[in-house]
């Protein structure tokens, strides 16, 4: 079902009498896998407002995000948080819309300076799984009128309802871009470099680590800056004055390349295996990185978020949950998300992190109201 | 202003409640005298007013989550406080309610430069989390001008923002984890050191709900190192409109002030009188703040200074110093005061499309003559967020039914062109019975479900947020 007005959305969803597979353009195929009819958002497309001087963005919610990223540069402008394409790294096809990126909370790693696909996320309309067809939010920076649903829609993977539009924060690409980078630190002295680098003032927008594996030779620990080119370079010269003394200085394009690389992992891409992805402090990066190379030797790691976000490359196999048991004293909070994996692992692994107690319960309780008859993705988050 | 009848079965029983109480806490943790409980009747929404049932002072996470069950077991409602400097009647009680007072819970509980994140009890007040990071070049970036007083349990209910949010984001962007106690009384882990849900998105949920889905007793916050400096200019122009388009070309070209900061002719003129910080006598002032290193911070305000010239300004003051930042701040920082001199005030705050601020600016205007109430502007021009000052007379029979009138259709204008009902205070009894202005039944319903979810008995500041007759039913 490929409806093209929310109208027809709100219809499909009413007389749906089985599980629904929502889809934007399907090229973030993550979760559990799930049976069910196709529900496309490709046929609502279309930006519907753009306001380069307010910094706002309206779109429905299958216009593609190329679209959106090609529309703002004309006015110098991006979306801030970066949000990385998965078709590489899942070898999907397909072409990525804007509601597939909030609805996966998909940002990247800007996310660490900026934040996430959530917090420029300022409006959301939907139809949830009775059909009524519902708004949160709205179009402008500040708004507490509520409850709100917006950061809720945003990273439920369709099954609290489908998006049928969103309004976007966006912001100005900046003059210039520079990269620093250390070769052949290991992940503990890269986080530590990395640690230090975000806790100066000098306003890091991106900080990440390749280990050897993953850059084919020695590792690669990089720092980005972002500005004014006079205060790119004055930040620069301060950061290889200390933190960074004797780290390479890459800029424009080729910085702009080395970002893209990390964002959607692409030493990753057309290697066999599982891609597990782990959400953590930073500083318990060293320890995670260690136990997963431990369970399973010949694992590749990139790392983002100064360490905070962990990509591994690992041979399939059973979960690669790090918890309190496995790693003794240096419990690990956090959250790992099977990302990549073969059909049979994705339908016998729990994909996203099994959720407490009491979580569990709020989330079940959330489902039964957006979604009494649970035909939404129901399943796909495994919750 | 309506609130629902109190319970008055609860009433009659409050000597063996106060008593239960007082059995689950310290001594003097629970307050019960009228002339004690004074100080809870109300917050910063002074024209109304009610005392609670009582008052519980809880310590711990255990002593709060031991004051729920109680309550949840007996259907008492619980109206959380922070430090109660809700504008919006947010932390307001009813006579059949329990306060639950977070003015206990203001220890830190880890700091951590590593990973810059600090840990605090929800109590704190937002000042001194900054103020726990400071000497060692960090701090927390959400600041409210309430700051000195509020605490981070109402920043996270409210969702609050402050003068830098242009750059840094509200509270819901500078928070990381919860630990929060249910209605009755299971204590909950929401989120932590790290970025992003492992499942939906409760923590964005929590954030702004307005104390109505659990008490929050502990929060960790995201805390940035400090820039080496910061410095505003102030920009004087004879026209809204002019100073409007002069905000809008600064954002479009790219440079990210930390404050863009907008007051009118009326406000202009009561800091004046007030402090004298030698502000001119124009229609609009804007006050831009930058940061970073010296020649940073010259570089960006060149730039504004290029683009506000393009506009023909009245009057542009570049500080280029300490004393004369602080000068340009100084009318800024007074102007509520300044307008609380000259009369009692209503601070409204809704939110705009930054586009539509000269049209808006104009109707308020014109409405302000109208109702024959006078109404001053200063507010966060960078994101639109606008807070209009309505004067009014206290004291004068009819004055603040008119002044809430004003206010009403003050607010169905920022709806009207685009915008929302409020920015940052929160809806709490102010604007309750406008959010069908904004919001379709069918959207209410939904926010009602999820308060369904983490609270079925609406035992949690149930008399807020949502009109009085779409709770009815739920409310016990
Ligand atoms: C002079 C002045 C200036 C202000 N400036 C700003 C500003 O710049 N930006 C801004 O955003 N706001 C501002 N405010 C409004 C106000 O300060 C904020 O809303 C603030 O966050 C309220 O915090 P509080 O601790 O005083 O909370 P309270 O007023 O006590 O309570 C606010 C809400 O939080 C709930 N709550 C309190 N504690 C808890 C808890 N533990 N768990 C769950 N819910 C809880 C209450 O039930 C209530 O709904 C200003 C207020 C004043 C008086």
């Amino acid at each position: 079902m490929i409806p093209e007005t929310e109208e027809d959305l709100a219809e499909a969803i009413r007389a749906a009498s089985g599980n629904l597979r929502i889809q934007g353009g399907g090229t973030r195929d993550i979760g559990q896998s799930i049976t069910g009819e196709v529900l496309s958002t490709a046929g609502l497309a279309g930006v519907t407002l753009y306001e380069p001087g307010a910094l706002t963005l309206v779109a429905k919610a299958g216009t593609a995000l190329a679209e959106i990223e090609a529309l703002l540069a004309r006015e110098g402008q991006r979306l801030p948080f970066e949000p990385m394409d998965h078709r590489g790294l899942l070898g999907t096809s397909g072409t990525p819309t804007i509601g597939g990126v909030v609805a996966a909370n998909v940002s990247g790693p800007r996310r660490i300076q900026v934040g996430a696909a959530r917090d420029f996320t300022l409006g959301v309309r939907f139809v949830d799984g009775t059909g009524a067809v519902l708004k949160n939010g709205g179009r402008v920076m500040k708004n507490v009128t509520g409850y709100d649903l917006v950061k809720l829609m945003a990273g439920s993977w369709g099954t609290l309802g489908v998006m049928s539009e969103v309004s976007l924060k966006v912001g100005a690409i900046p003059e210039t871009e520079a990269t620093l980078i250390a070769h052949g630190l290991d992940v503990s002295q890269a986080v530590a470099a990395l640690s230090a680098a975000l806790g100066s003032p000098f306003d890091i927008s991106g900080a990440g680590h390749l280990d050897g594996a993953a850059s084919g030779g020695e590792s690669e620990t990089r720092i980005r800056i972002e500005g004014l080119a006079g205060s790119v370079a004055y930040r620069i010269e301060r950061l290889r004055e200390g933190i960074c003394a004797g780290w390479e200085l890459v800029e424009g394009a080729m910085s702009a390349a080395l970002w893209q690389e990390l964002r959607d992992v692409t030493p990753f891409h057309n290697k066999p295996g599982h891609v597990w992805r782990y959400s953590v402090k930073p500083s318990d990066a060293p320890a995670l990185t260690g136990w997963i190379a431990r369970e399973r030797p010949g694992a590749e790691f990139v790392l983002d978020w100064g360490g905070g976000l962990v990509w591994a490359l690992v041979e399939a196999g059973a979960e690669l949950r790090p918890n309190a048991l496995v790693l003794g004293e240096n419990h690990i909070s956090g959250h790992a998300t099977l990302v990549r994996a073969d059909e049979k692992s994705r339908a016998e692994l729990s994909i996203f992190e099994p959720l407490a107690r009491i979580e569990a319960r709020i989330t079940e309780g959330l489902f039964q109201k957006f979604d009494p008859r649970r035909i939404l993705n129901h399943q796909r988050m495994g919750l | 202003m309506q609130m629902p009848t109190p319970n008055a079965r609860i009433i009659s029983r409050k000597p063996q409640i106060v008593d239960h109480l007082k059995a689950l806490l310290p001594d003097g943790a629970v307050i019960h005298e009228e002339r004690e409980t004074k100080a809870y009747e109300c917050d910063a929404l002074t024209a109304y007013r009610c005392p609670p049932l009582c008052v519980v002072l809880p310590e711990n996470t255990q002593q709060v989550a031991a004051v729920m069950r109680l309550c949840h077991a007996e259907r008492i409602p619980v109206v959380p406080r922070g430090a109660g400097t809700s504008l919006a009647g947010g932390s307001l009680p009813t006579a059949d309610a329990v306060v639950l007072g977070t003015a206990r819970l203001n220890g830190v509980l880890e700091t951590d430069y590593e990973n810059r994140f600090i840990r605090v009890q929800a109590g704190r007040t937002n000042l001194s989390v900054t103020g726990a990071v400071e000497e060692d070049g960090f701090f927390y970036a959400p600041d409210p001008s309430s700051q000195l007083a509020c605490a981070i349990a109402g920043n996270i209910a409210m969702n609050s923002g402050g003068a830098h949010c242009l750059k840094y984001g509200v509270t819901t962007n500078n928070l990381m984890g919860v630990t929060m106690v249910m209605a009755d009384g299971e204590v909950v882990e929401i989120g932590g050191p790290y970025l992003d849900a492992g499942g939906l998105d409760l923590l964005g949920l929590i954030c702004g709900s307005e104390g109505q889905l659990g008490v929050v007793t502990e929060a960790t916050l995201r805390i940035l190192a400090k820039p080496e400096g910061a410095r505003p200019v102030l920009i004087g122009y004879d026209s809204n409109d002019v100073a409007g388009r002069c905000v809008s070309d600064i954002i479009k070209s790219g440079i990210l002030p930390v404050a863009i900061e907008f007051m009118d002719r009326p406000v202009i003129r009561a800091t004046e009188a007030f402090v004298g910080a030698g502000y001119p006598d124009c229609e609009a002032l804007l006050i831009i703040e930058v940061e970073g290193s010296e020649a940073e911070i010259r570089d960006q305000l060149s730039r504004i200074i290029e683009i506000a010239r393009r506009h023909d300004p009245v009057e542009l003051r570049e500080s280029t110093s300490e004393e004369e930042s602080t000068a340009i701040w100084l009318g800024r920082k007074s102007a509520f005061g300044a307008m609380g001199r000259i009369n009692d005030y209503m601070c409204l705050d809704g939110t705009i499309p930054v586009s539509e601020l000269p049209r808006v600016l104009t109707r308020i205007e014109e409405l302000s003559a109208d109702y024959g109430l006078d109404v001053g502007n200063v507010f966060h021009a960078g994101d639109g967020n606008m807070h209009p000052l309505i004067l009014f007379d206290a004291n004068k029979p009819g004055d603040l039914e008119k002044c809430e009138a004003l206010g009403a259709d003050i607010l169905r204008l920022c709806v009207d062109v685009g915008g929302c009902l409020t920015g940052e205070h929160g809806v709490g009894v102010e604007k309750r019975d406008l959010m069908g202005a904004q919001y379709s039944p069918d959207d209410l319903e939904i926010q009602l479900a999820v308060k369904d979810v983490f609270d079925p008995q609406w035992l949690l500041n149930p008399a807020k947020v949502f009109p009085l007759d779409v709770t009815e039913g739920r409310r016990t």
